[in-house]
């Protein structure tokens, strides 16, 4: 059942009035009876925090700060990189390199100069998210893990604040609305994380770059919602969209009487390790789980070269094989204990995929299955570009 | 009854990379079921070694969650559409998956492993690997 969104108690010192030059900008707007004067000086009083300034917060961004939200709030530790281009709009290829918060105050200061934005570049933590969410209005979840899902929940929770949730896989994305009175929160649709183990892989990621440009904008939309008081919330809805079907879905979410978080008696006071709580130790390389035995790309190289008799294993995907190789045999990770009976126990073997992480995997799972003479490329095809043979593209 | 089962992407992969399938059920326990009997490799996603469904994932018949209906005793009628709703968590890679490791029960010493192999059909070496 929709959720009529109720208005948002106004900002003690809030602005009265719209300058000449903001009313002809945002004339578009007050033409509007739902918006009107009353709205835009709403948007103008409002503060919106965006955790995360990647391909969801790229449309957010954008839309937030041309919609004249007077404070947005950008949080990220990252930096921009080639691959964000495809989908992280916000940034232009100039911007590689630079911090992604840098990157976007820029590129939303020159959008709208009457708003104020301020970068927070740093890691969303147990320790600062209370701190950092206590100044602003709604937050808005567009990052990219388990972990600080929870954490952006869990301190929305705490301090009695809408979280407009957004999450995107391949060509698939979730949207609603956590933490609103009498709403469910994250952790009533999802009380614990999926263990480390059965979520997709690598090989499986990936992401179509028009999806979080959708995704996203609907979270702008929801969220300039709020700030209004207009509509009806995405809250107690969980907006499912399959981009490849073209199709919209929606499912009921119903509040928890019993969740930790946000139930009648909640157990959860305070932020937790949330690393802990998801399986994982640290967010940019999970530790590995396993330990094997490598080869670094030069002394595969200088094997090869002295004519060893090697086999190399290619354990990635057919599409990843296409991008480029290292001319090896190719038993994607997923196949390999089906077709285990291709390879030869009594041959050396490389095994290798993109990083080193997959192919760490099968080494291990090859040498419990007996196989004695089995290595790990060690860093993969990055470091054999980095190390052997830059003309490899690294993807 | 006949329902539809909707696969997430996320799951896909595991199933035959559908993206619905038709299954006669008369809960959505047994329509679980039967789809986890049509592809195997969808069985530890949706269930515990003990067979129970998993705690993370969540399965709605229509728009309802059936946590707050009769769970996996809930009812099917001709038309349903079943949904299995994953947690997704953005577009970046962030976890190992390590989905096929032997569990150490399921390890052979190497030569019962190479014999075993040599005599299985080629569509009995996963199940061999996983039920031995």
């Amino acid at each position: 059942m929709a959720t009529k969104v109720q208005p948002m108690p106004g900002a003690a010192n809030s602005a009265a009035s719209l300058s000449n030059e903001e009313i002809l900008r945002y004339s578009r707007h007050l033409i509007m009876p739902e918006v009107g004067m009353e709205g835009q000086l709403k948007l103008k009083n409002a503060k919106v925090l965006l955790i995360g300034t990647g391909g969801l917060g790229a449309p957010l961004g954008l839309y937030l700060a041309a919609a004249g939200i007077g404070r947005l709030g950008l949080v990220d530790f990252d930096v921009v990189d080639f691959t964000n281009l495809q989908r992280q709009v916000t940034f232009g290829s100039s911007d590689v390199g630079k911090p992604k918060t840098e990157a976007a105050r820029a590129r939303l200061s020159s959008l709208n100069t009457d708003i104020q934005i301020d970068t927070f570049e740093t890691k969303l933590t147990s320790d600062n998210a209370l701190e950092l969410f206590k100044d602003f209005d709604v937050i808005v979840d567009g990052t990219d893990n388990f972990p600080t899902r929870y954490l952006v929940n869990d301190a929305c929770i705490l301090l009695g604040k809408p979280n407009v949730y957004g999450s995107i896989f391949r060509f698939e994305g979730q949207v609603t609305v956590f933490g609103m009175p009498d709403g469910p929160c994250y952790r009533c649709l999802y009380p614990e994380p999926p263990p480390p183990g059965l979520v997709p892989s690598c090989a499986e990621g990936g992401v179509l770059g028009v999806l979080p440009g959708i995704v996203g904008s609907i979270q702008a939309m929801e969220t300039i919602k709020l700030i209004l008081g207009r509509g009806d919330s995405l809250a107690g809805r969980l907006l499912l969209f399959d981009a490849l079907a073209m199709k919209f879905r929606e499912l009921k979410l119903r509040k928890n009487p019993n969740c930790p978080m946000c139930g009648e008696h909640r157990t959860i006071n305070k932020l937790i390790d949330y690393y802990e709580f998801c399986g994982v130790r640290g967010e940019e390389a999970p530790a590995p789980n396993v330990q094997v035995p490598e080869i670094t790309p030069r002394e595969l190289k200088s094997r090869l070269d002295r004519g060893d008799d090697l086999f190399i294993l290619d354990v990635r995907e057919p599409h990843e094989f296409q991008i480029c190789n290292l001319k090896g045999h190719l038993i994607p990770l997923g196949e390999l204990p089906r077709r285990v009976h291709e390879l030869d126990s009594s041959r050396e073997i490389v095994a290798h995929c993109r990083s080193g992480k997959r192919s760490a995997e099968a080494v291990d799972f090859l040498r419990k299955a007996g196989f004695r003479k089995i290595l790990n490329l060690k860093g993969g095809i990055l470091a054999w570009s980095d190390e052997v043979d830059p003309a490899v593209p690294k993807y | 009854m006949t329902v539809k089962v909707i696969i997430p992407t996320p799951l896909r992969p595991y199933a035959g990379k559908r993206d619905s399938t038709e299954v006669k059920a008369e809960t959505v326990g047994e329509a679980l079921r039967r789809l986890t009997t049509e592809f195997g490799e969808l069985r530890k996603h949706l269930f515990t070694e003990d067979g129970k469904l998993r705690s993370f994932v969540n399965v709605y018949v229509n728009d309802e969650d059936i946590r707050y209906l009769d769970k996996e005793n809930t009812p099917t009628k001709d038309g349903d559409t079943i949904s299995i709703v994953p947690s997704i968590a953005g577009g970046s890679c962030f976890f190992h998956d390590c989905r096929f490791y032997p569990s150490p029960q399921l390890v052979i010493p190497s030569l019962a492993r190479n014999l075993l192999f040599a005599l299985c059909p080629l569509d009995l070496h996963l199940l061999a690997f996983f039920c031995i």
